[in-house]
This record gives structure tokens, C-alpha cells and sequence, in this order.
């Protein structure tokens, strides 16, 4: 009589255990994902103590793989090469919901009230807005450029108003679409320089700047003005050198403001480029160990981190941004394809793919802090980047 | 046991031996083991940047059997070698010699090999 009175209560507890993960309550402002690009793998990590906390599998190719974040920072949307969109509870550690919604992806961002998550596609060129929650389809923007022509996208950063802006490689062009009404959204287009290869925009949402692959130069859309349309900054900076072979594009993201500046990635060149996020002039260059392809300010931007395209990409390069000079040379290990900076900057993650590891380590002193495996991982994305524009 | 047989078996075994011997001797020299596991690891991995890990495609065009069926194959070791001015595809001779980009070629053809 009794035991049949305990039986429900029982199964309860035990369905309960089941289900949630001993640790489930938690806070989710210190969780992350690291990319397992080879085995369409995440690992779910967490920066408080630096720790993994498990694994969910089953997420299709994550070469070229990014992740945004749902704005209270429990699920991450990961976008894979293969056109998969995966939202996975960081807290559950479970696939929520998968769809395959591209033939060839690189990326996506969510909207400012976080209710929209937009990817970015080659394969079929375009933007596609989806419900958060459910991941229902709630428009298709086509990249088309020509009748029947239709460009790979890059670039696409989250700026208010439910806008979006991203850039098209195969059309010269910069576009807004603006999903105040999301199953009709409206798109503005905007001339740019040639062969944009990515895109970000400032942590103030204002300015929009598309780095170029088929000239030297950066073309800039302020949103607070975009009827004055796209200009050029950093206009054939590459001048009087020759340029080398590119054997990985840079990438851009709103990381790049630091101490009034912004730091780029120069395109074929051993450089990072300065110049005032006032008057666009360039300030400076700073000559590195290889061709940049991250060029990622600390958050409070006293320094710039740098990692390097293929045959360079053992090494990372600190550069001081008063003195605008690199103050440290190091490698953490083979083939560092990104880094990830904890919310206020104290530590940094880096990558190393063909070190199968993770690397922690003090930004301050510079000493690896503890070293994490992975199996050959690439991206590293923390949920503070749920709370910040353009991410 | 016909003796005459038993000679017709054995040039004919011979032949084949030879014609065999001569076409493998006509296709490129095979890279040492080691290297083809730092080659498919080069594709893979680091070509992948713009062609996809799977080789499915990116920046870069897909490098599949099916998409590359009809290109000649002194035209993608050029390629592969030089790069193709006007795109984002460099030439990768500072890493590998022809006779390497003739085995990724060979492979790309036939379904390349997947990361160990």
C-alpha cells in the first residue's frame, strides 16, 4: 500500500533524473561551444573554471561552421558548411531542433529582439529568416543580382531595427533587409567595391564595413546615413607591394574596434591596417609574421590579437595598441584557426586543429593558463555574444 | 597434360605481366605514404578553407568527381600549381611539385580519400 503510494512519485524522480543533467541549473553567461569541424561535433564548455561539460554530436559538416547565440544565452545556433541550422541546449546538452536549410552555408545572426535567426547562404545565394523557437521558415531573400544569377553572401551582422546587412562576393555589392515585418521583408541595395569577402559592423551598430578581395581598399556604410551610400576607405593600401598569394581569407567581425581605431586584416600582405573610426584616414600599419586572418581586439581594446593564414598558422602576435607595436610572439600549437576572448578579456581560448587542443591563456602575463582536447578544433563562440550587436 | 597448352598459358601469363608492368610505369610516380597522409591532410584541411572539408564547395567551386569529369587533367594540376588569376584560387607550387598535384588530381577524379 504504501510502496504503490511511493511509485508515482518514484517514476517522477527518476524520468526527472533522466532528462536533466545534474548540473542543469545553472547560469548560462559563462557556457560556450567549441567547433569539432571534422566530426560535426560541438563541445559545450564553460569559462568559469574552465572546463568541458559534454558533447553533442550528430551536426552534419562544420567546416567554415559559426555559431549566435538565443538571447538568454541557453541555445546556440550552429550553422554548418552542409546548409544544417542546429539549435542545441547549452543547459540540456540535446539537439532542440535541426533543419537542413541550404546546400552550402557559412554562417548567421540573430535579430535585435531575438525572435528571428537569419542565415547567410552560397548555395542557394541568399539570406533565409527563420523562427527562433521553432526554426520555421519565415522568408527567403534570393542574392539575385541578374535575372537568374544569384550571389554567395558574406558578411551578415545583425544591426537594430530587425535589419540585417551582409555583402554580396559575386555582385560588388552591400545590401540591408529589413525584417520589421518578418514574412515581408524589405531589401535596400547598395554599389560596393569589388569582391567583398566579409563584413562587420561596429558595436555601436553604425557603420557597416565590407573588407574587399578584388581591390585594396574597404568599402563603409554608415546606417545612420545610408542615403550617402557605400565609401572607400583604406583605398589601395596594398600600393608599391606585390601582393601574395592568398591562401585563406581573413575574417571580419565587430571585434575590430580598439582604442578609437579599427584593426584589419590587410588582404595579401603581412599587415594590420589602422585607421580612425572618426575620419576613416589610415593611421598606421603594423607589420606581422604572415598574411592576418583574425585581427581581434580584447574587449576593453588595449590589445589586438592576431592569427595568421596557412603556411603561418602556428603563430599568434599581440599587438599593444598604444604603442602600436607586437609585443608577443608565441605559438600555442598547429594550425590556430580562432580565438575567443572571455567577456571581459582576462583569458583568451585558441584553437589549435592540428594540435587536437585548446589553449587558455592569460592575457595579461601571457602564460597558458590549461590546455583543453579537442578533436580538431576550429571555431570557439561564448554566449556573451548573445549580447552584442553584430555577433 | 598438352605440353602446347601448357606454353600458350604461360607467354599469355607473361603478356599480360608485361602489359601490366608498362601501365604502371606510364602514370605518375606514386608519392611515399607518408606524404599522400600529408596531402589528403593539405586538401582537407587547408584547400577545405575555400572548397569545403568535404570538398563540397565555398568560395571555392566543389572539387566532387562530377564537377571536375570534364576538365583535363594537365589543366587542374595547372591550376593547383598556378592558381587562376582573376579568382581567389592561388598557386600552391611554393608547398607541392606537379607530380604531387597529379596524384590530387588522380584522386579529386576518383572520390578523394578521407582524413584518418
Amino acid at each position: 500500500m504504501r510502496l504503490a503510494a511511493l511509485l508515482p512519485a518514484l517514476a517522477l524522480g527518476l524520468a526527472a533524473c533522466a532528462s536533466t543533467p545534474p548540473d542543469a541549473v545553472r547560469g548560462s553567461g559563462d557556457l560556450g561551444v567549441v567547433i569539432e569541424r571534422a566530426a560535426g561535433r560541438v563541445q559545450i564548455v564553460e569559462h568559469s573554471h574552465d572546463s568541458r561539460l559534454g558533447t553533442v554530436a550528430g551536426l552534419g559538416d562544420l567546416s567554415h561552421a559559426h555559431v549566435a547565440f538565443s538571447r538568454d544565452g541557453r541555445y546556440a545556433y550552429v550553422f554548418g558548411r552542409d546548409g544544417g541550422l542546429t539549435k542545441v541546449d547549452l543547459l540540456t546538452r540535446r539537439i532542440a531542433r535541426r533543419i537542413v536549410q541550404a546546400g552550402n552555408s557559412i554562417g548567421g545572426s540573430v535579430s535585435q529582439d531575438g525572435k528571428l535567426v537569419v542565415a547567410q547562404n552560397y548555395e542557394p545565394g541568399g539570406i533565409k529568416a527563420f523562427d527562433a523557437d521553432t526554426l520555421e521558415l519565415l522568408a527567403d531573400v534570393p542574392a539575385e543580382y541578374a535575372p537568374g544569377k544569384f550571389s554567395r553572401v558574406v558578411g551578415l551582422a545583425d544591426v537594430p531595427g530587425q535589419r540585417f546587412v551582409y555583402a554580396l562576393f559575386d555582385a560588388d555589392e552591400i545590401r540591408v533587409t529589413d525584417f520589421s515585418d518578418p514574412r515581408k521583408p524589405v531589401t535596400t541595395r547598395y554599389p560596393a567595391g569589388k569582391q567583398p569577402y566579409d563584413g562587420l559592423v561596429t558595436p555601436d551598430g553604425r557603420y557597416f564595413l565590407a573588407g574587399l578581395f578584388g581591390e585594396d581598399g574597404v568599402s563603409l556604410l554608415d546606417l545612420w546615413k545610408p542615403e550617402a551610400g557605400v565609401r572607400k576607405i583604406l583605398s589601395g593600401y596594398g600600393r608599391g607591394e606585390e601582393k601574395l598569394p592568398v591562401f585563406k581569407m581573413p575574417h571580419l567581425r565587430g571585434w575590430s574596434l580598439a582604442a578609437g581605431q579599427v584593426w584589419l586584416p590587410a588582404v595579401g600582405h603581412h599587415e594590420v591596417l589602422i585607421a580612425d573610426a572618426g575620419s576613416w584616414a589610415e593611421t598606421g600599419r603594423i607589420p606581422v609574421k604572415g598574411q592576418p586572418v583574425f585581427v581581434m581586439a580584447r574587449p576593453d581594446g588595449r590589445q589586438v590579437w592576431v592569427n595568421f593564414a596557412f603556411p603561418d598558422n602556428e603563430w599568434v602576435q599581440v599587438i599593444d595598441t598604444v604603442e602600436r607595436r607586437v609585443v608577443h610572439t608565441f605559438s600555442p600549437g598547429k594550425a590556430v584557426l580562432h580565438m575567443e576572448f572571455t567577456p571581459r578579456g582576462e583569458h583568451v581560448w585558441l584553437s589549435s586543429r592540428d594540435s587536437n587542443r585548446v589553449s587558455i591563456v592569460d592575457t595579461a602575463t601571457f602564460a597558458v593558463i590549461k590546455e583543453l582536447p579537442a578533436d580538431a578544433p576550429s571555431g570557439i563562440f561564448f554566449t556573451a555574444r548573445a549580447q552584442r550587436i553584430g555577433f | 597434360m598438352d605440353r602446347s597448352l601448357l606454353l600458350h598459358v604461360a607467354v599469355l601469363l607473361g603478356l599480360t605481366a608485361i602489359a601490366v608492368g608498362t601501365a604502371q610505369s606510364a602514370e605518375a610516380p606514386q608519392p611515399e605514404p607518408a606524404r599522400q597522409k600529408a596531402l589528403v591532410h593539405m586538401v582537407r584541411q587547408d584547400c577545405g578553407s575555400c572548397h569545403g572539408m568535404r570538398l563540397t564547395g565555398g568560395l571555392g567551386p566543389a572539387l566532387t568527381p562530377e564537377r571536375l569529369a570534364a576538365w583535363p587533367d594537365d589543366s587542374l594540376v595547372a591550376t593547383i600549381i598556378h592558381g587562376r588569376p582573376g579568382t581567389a584560387m592561388p598557386g600552391w607550387a611554393r608547398f607541392l611539385n606537379e607530380s604531387e598535384a597529379g596524384w590530387i588530381v588522380a584522386r579529386l577524379k576518383h572520390g578523394f580519400p578521407p582524413l584518418d
